[in-house]
């Protein structure tokens, strides 16, 4: 039998845990430094691969993804070397899919080239919003001109372009929203993402939501009409979500990051990267030190930089598979969620009766009204406790 | 043996904190009865929660002995008696075993609500009664004016009242010549057979049941076998001592004096108090009168927060009811709140500092649901019920009628704040009885039922009048009025913890701050509920709490997952802890803020 893992494909993710600044939002494993030895930093990805293909050899390679931090302060080169790495080290797809995420200001933007060079075919740039005073209470560093700038450069160097935004901002009420969305969909290309801004713990955001100094964020009915007004339009315009966040024309979604939401494999790369491996038939649930000298450092002294490598049970990847799988608007297969547990689905009925989900033969998914509150769903759908 | 002309007697009365507990300290420490060192300040308050509060919860009793000025050596026994209403009983069985009252009234403050209350009790024990003006040393203090008070509102000449500062010990020595000199020695037969009063009784967990006596006649000894003449059961004395305040053993009692003895008693419920002592053998023929038994006013269920706790909540109250007699307590089920007990109090205070200490002496985690009072139900049939909780309350198709306690609440205030506190008793359904003034002082009387009062009627009082009010009462009849129960549904399913009697006229009110409560504490699910307030099948109150609009992680990749499921997880076992009312699920806490009711 098929490893489970080849129902959703083997994507290679790298993290590169540096930005220029720290945005306030952010709770990333992104890090400012003085300096970056470049070389150095190359040489432990590379050492990396090679002991991971060494543990999960002779499969197809279908993505790789570039996230951070700030990729896109990586130099081309080294994007390069990495890319090569990957392909020497693995079989790869033809049309294997290589996106790097870039923060658009003009540095970045004369870099473009490179990375294309390199063999980076998907660009994702953080513009975040097309309002400068937005940007300078997001903190961060770039204008929308020069967003927009950077945006027609990559355009014009790569086939593939998506850009994020954030909503649900301070005191923006939907019709400004609204009006935004318009503007972002006509630059958009085929693919989006747009995320409601999130108050993470930790954050300087965090902080001050806590200390009761951040105001004017819509409540949770208007945050709720923002959402479903994103909905409609990115419908109308040929845009609709493929999964909570991500809305593309059909065939232009990101294929590294339906890996996760379809519960593939994938390896993990760089402080504070986690895997999904399976190997001696066994899928593993792996993670890397968080702090990028220790990471460098532990790869370079012991040529391993896992922190922790755990089998997950059959039941531990059913709630993973159906976590990340209900995000995805065609959701998840009953069979392979069932196989995974070794029980059948439960609770469903009265979701479906509300209007939550939708369960027809093999295929479970939410309805636009059910993945709005698709936490509280999981909720319900998550088995109970192992054995339970 | 002590001679009857040379023993003295007297409880210490007066308003809460004007000051007994601390003169009572002035007297101990003066006349050397506790060594310097050991002294602390309320030294009688001992147990943990009067030390805490600065109150008084329990009367006291120590043995002092004083050289007077005429130079023969006197045996005081005094007893501090607690202020608060909730412990006027502990006051009145007090006055039972002694001759005298000291009344202590702030200088500073005049004659309040309890000073009045315990006055007059005093007076109906036929005391003896020597009026202190304390807290002389207060800039505030008006002696003269309260002088004029005391006479004016109590009617008692206070020409010869002793001034002091119980806090600097100012005046002290006076007060010791006024015990001697102005109060009457107890009087008694020695040849007579023993005749005592059970005054109190407490278990200490090495001596076990401790019981507080007052010798009217004959004499008591260690190794004698006594009887409990209205309980019957018959004791050898272990140890008889007297009370300094620690137990100082002490070979036999006579008329007049007070002292405690241990019996191999088990629990303090074995003894009554007012019960007469007398001998096995040699029995005296009439019993004293006795006292009325204290019967609790108050009722509310008390459950624990973690269900576990259950049978630790058991053994607790257990615990302290081995100490405290006056307060009930009896198993209850309820949907929303599990097992747990439906405990009586003698009023708000008491309910605090039971719950207080079961919390805190036990480590447990307790929700108090409201409190209500007990109603008389006249059923159709003719028979009556009394119903503690609301839940119980019978189909009203059987209910011909429904009684409930009355009280008489004596309020003295400010006149600046007067219009307010009336405006307050009106709306409590106050039937204003009296009103007069003494100086720039209002005492109002009023009508009241009681279940207005135990809500949250003395937060209030307090805070409308800025703390200057004082409050007392007394209960005085059931009467009939037009309550009801009122329930409240969520999603069309009843929540027996939240039920309540009401008056049909308040009922409106009380369901809409309900429903409104409810609806900021119940968490939105993904349908809409509607919460209702309802009397019989008729709604009353009605709010409706919307469906979840949203709720959903924005981001969630591959680096995600682990955290994110982890998230998830706690979540979904921290709805397990939440209680199930059909499809909806409401958390503890909700509960506990929604049965804070403050109108
Ligand atoms: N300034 C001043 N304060 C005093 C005097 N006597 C007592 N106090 C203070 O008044 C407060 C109440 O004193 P307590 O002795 O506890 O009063 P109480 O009457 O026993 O109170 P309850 O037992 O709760 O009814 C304490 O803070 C004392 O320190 C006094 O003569 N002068
Ligand atoms: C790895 S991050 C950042 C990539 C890149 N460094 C940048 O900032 O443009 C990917 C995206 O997550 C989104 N994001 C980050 N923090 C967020 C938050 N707290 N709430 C909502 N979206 C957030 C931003 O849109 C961001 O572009
Ligand atoms: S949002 Fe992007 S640029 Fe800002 S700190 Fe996070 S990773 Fe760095
Ligand atoms: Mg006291």
């Amino acid at each position: 039998m098929a490893d489970d893992w080849q129902n959703g494909g083997f994507g290679l993710y790298v993290h590169w845990p540096f930005c220029q600044a720290k945005c306030p939002y952010c709770d990333f494993n992104s890090h400012v430094a003085a300096s970056i030895d470049q070389t150095r930093w190359r040489d432990a990805y590379l050492s990396e691969i090679k002991r991971i293909s060494d543990l999960v050899p002779g499969r197809t390679l279908n993505t790789i993804f570039f996230g951070g931090g700030t990729p896109s302060l990586m130099q081309p080169e080294v994007v390069a070397d990495i890319i090569d790495a990957a392909r020497a080290a693995w079989p790869t797809a033809n049309d294997m899919e290589i996106t790097l995420e870039a923060n658009p200001t003009s540095v970045e933007a004369g870099r473009f080239q490179g990375y294309r060079e390199a063999g980076v075919n998907r660009v994702s740039m953080g513009v975040q919003s097309l309002n400068d005073d937005d940007l300078r209470r997001l903190g961060r560093l770039h204008s929308v001109a020069e967003a927009r700038k950077a945006f027609d450069i990559a355009r014009n160097t790569f086939d593939r372009v998506s850009f994020d935004l954030i909503y649900a901002r301070q005191d923006q009420t939907p019709d400004q929203w609204v009006a935004e969305l318009r503007e972002a969909l006509s630059m958009a290309i085929d693919h989006l993402s747009l995320y409601q801004l999130t108050i993470e713990a930790g954050t300087a955001f965090g902080d001050r939501y806590d200390r009761g100094l951040l105001r004017g964020l819509p409540d949770e009915d208007s945050a709720g009409d923002m959402y479903f007004l994103t909905q409609e339009i990115c419908d109308a315009a040929g845009l609709p979500a493929y999964e909570v966040s991500n809305h593309a024309r059909p065939g232009s979604e990101s294929r590294h990051n339906k890996i996760y939401w379809r519960y593939g494999d994938y390896a993990g790369i760089g402080p504070g990267a986690h895997g999904r491996l399976t190997f001696n038939g066994q899928r593993h649930a792996i993670d890397t030190a968080l702090a990028p000298g220790k990471w460098l450092e532990t790869v370079e002294k012991t040529g391993n930089g896992d922190q922790s490598c755990t089998p997950l049970t059959g039941f531990d990847q059913a709630g993973e598979y159906m976590m990340m799988g209900l995000r995805l608007r065609d959701g998840i297969s009953v069979n392979r969620y069932e196989s995974l547990l070794g029980q059948p689905i439960a609770n469903t009925e009265e979701l479906e009766s509300l209007g939550m989900i939708e369960h027809s033969g093999d295929q479970l998914k939410t309805t636009d009204q059910g993945r709005a509150v698709l936490n509280a769903v999981i909720r319900e759908l998550l088995p109970d406790s192992e054995g339970a | 043996m002590t001679e009857l002309k040379n023993i003295r007697n007297f409880s210490i009365v007066a308003h809460i904190d004007h000051g007994k507990s601390t003169l009572a300290d002035r007297l101990i420490q003066m006349t050397g009865t506790v060594a310097e060192r050991d002294m602390k300040q309320q030294l009688l308050d001992a147990m943990d929660i009067e030390r805490e509060r600065g109150i008084t919860i329990k009367a006291n009793s120590v043995r002092i002995e004083y050289p007077a000025k005429d130079g023969q050596t006197y045996i005081l026994n005094l007893i501090d008696t607690p202020g608060h209403v909730d412990f006027a009983y502990e006051v009145s069985r007090s006055m039972q075993a002694v001759e005298g009252s000291l009344l202590v009234v702030d200088a500073s403050q005049g004659v309040e609500a309890q000073t009045l209350a315990n006055v007059y009790q005093a007076i109906e024990a036929d005391h003896e009664i020597v009026p202190v003006l304390n807290k002389i040393d207060l800039p505030a203090a008006e002696p003269d004016r309260v002088r004029e008070n005391i006479e004016d509102v109590i009617g008692i000449d206070a020409t010869d009242a002793v001034e002091i500062s119980a806090k600097t010990g100012l005046g002290i020595p006076d007060v010791l010549e006024a015990i001697v000199t102005r109060l009457p020695a107890p009087e008694g037969d020695r040849d007579a057979p023993l005749k005592a009063m059970l005054v109190d009784s407490w278990y200490d967990p090495y001596l076990g049941v401790v019981v507080m006596i007052r010798v009217i006649d004959g004499v008591i000894k260690k190794g004698d076998q006594i009887k409990m003449m209205q309980t019957g059961a018959s004791y050898r004395l272990d140890k008889l001592a007297v009370l300094k305040p620690q137990m100082i053993d002490i070979p036999e009692l006579g008329p007049g004096e007070i002292g405690v003895f241990t019996a191999s008693i088990k629990q303090v419920r074995d003894t009554k108090v007012g019960d007469t002592i007398t001998h096995d053998k040699k029995p005296c023929d009439k019993p004293l009168p006795g006292f009325k038994p204290s019967v609790p006013v108050v009722f509310c269920g008390l459950f624990p927060v973690d269900a576990n706790d259950f049978e630790s909540l058991r053994d607790a109250i257990e615990k302290l009811q081995l100490n405290d007699a006056s307060f009930s307590s009896e198993m209850e089920t309820s949907a929303a709140l599990g097992f747990g007990f439906r405990c009586g109090f003698l009023g708000l205070l008491h309910l605090e500092v039971i719950r207080d200490r079961l919390e805190r002496e036990y480590d447990l985690d307790l929700i108090t649901t409201a409190p209500s009072v007990v109603y008389h139900v006249h059923m159709k049939d003719g028979t009556q019920q009394d119903l503690h909780n609301p839940a119980d309350m019978p189909d009203l198709t059987y209910v011909d009628h429904v009684e409930e306690p009355r009280i008489k609440a004596t309020i003295m205030v400010p006149d600046e704040y007067l219009g307010d506190v009336l405006k307050l008793c009106q709306d409590r359904r106050g039937i204003q009885l009296d009103l007069t003034y003494a100086g720039t002082r209002a005492m109002v009387v009023y009508d009241l039922p009681l279940n207005e009062v135990v809500f949250d009627f003395y937060d209030r009082l307090k805070s409308v009048t800025k703390g200057y009010a004082s409050f007392d009462y007394q209960f005085t009849e059931y009467r009939q009025d037009n309550l009801v129960k009122m329930q409240v549904l969520v999603n069309e399913e009843p929540v027996d913890a939240l039920s309540m009697m009401v008056h049909r006229d308040r009922a409106e009110q009380r369901g809409r701050a309900m429903c409104e409560k409810l609806k900021e504490l119940i968490p939105r699910h993904m349908f809409k509920i509607p919460i209702q307030a309802a009397i019989g099948g008729k709604v009353i109150a009605r709010e409706t709490l919307s469906a979840m609009r949203k709720d959903v992680t924005a981001k969630c990749y591959g680096g995600d997952a682990t955290r994110k499921k982890k998230l998830l997880e706690k979540q979904k076992a921290g709805k397990k802890k939440m209680r199930q009312f059909g499809k909806v699920e409401i958390p503890q806490s909700a509960f506990i803020s929604a049965l804070k009711m403050d109108d």
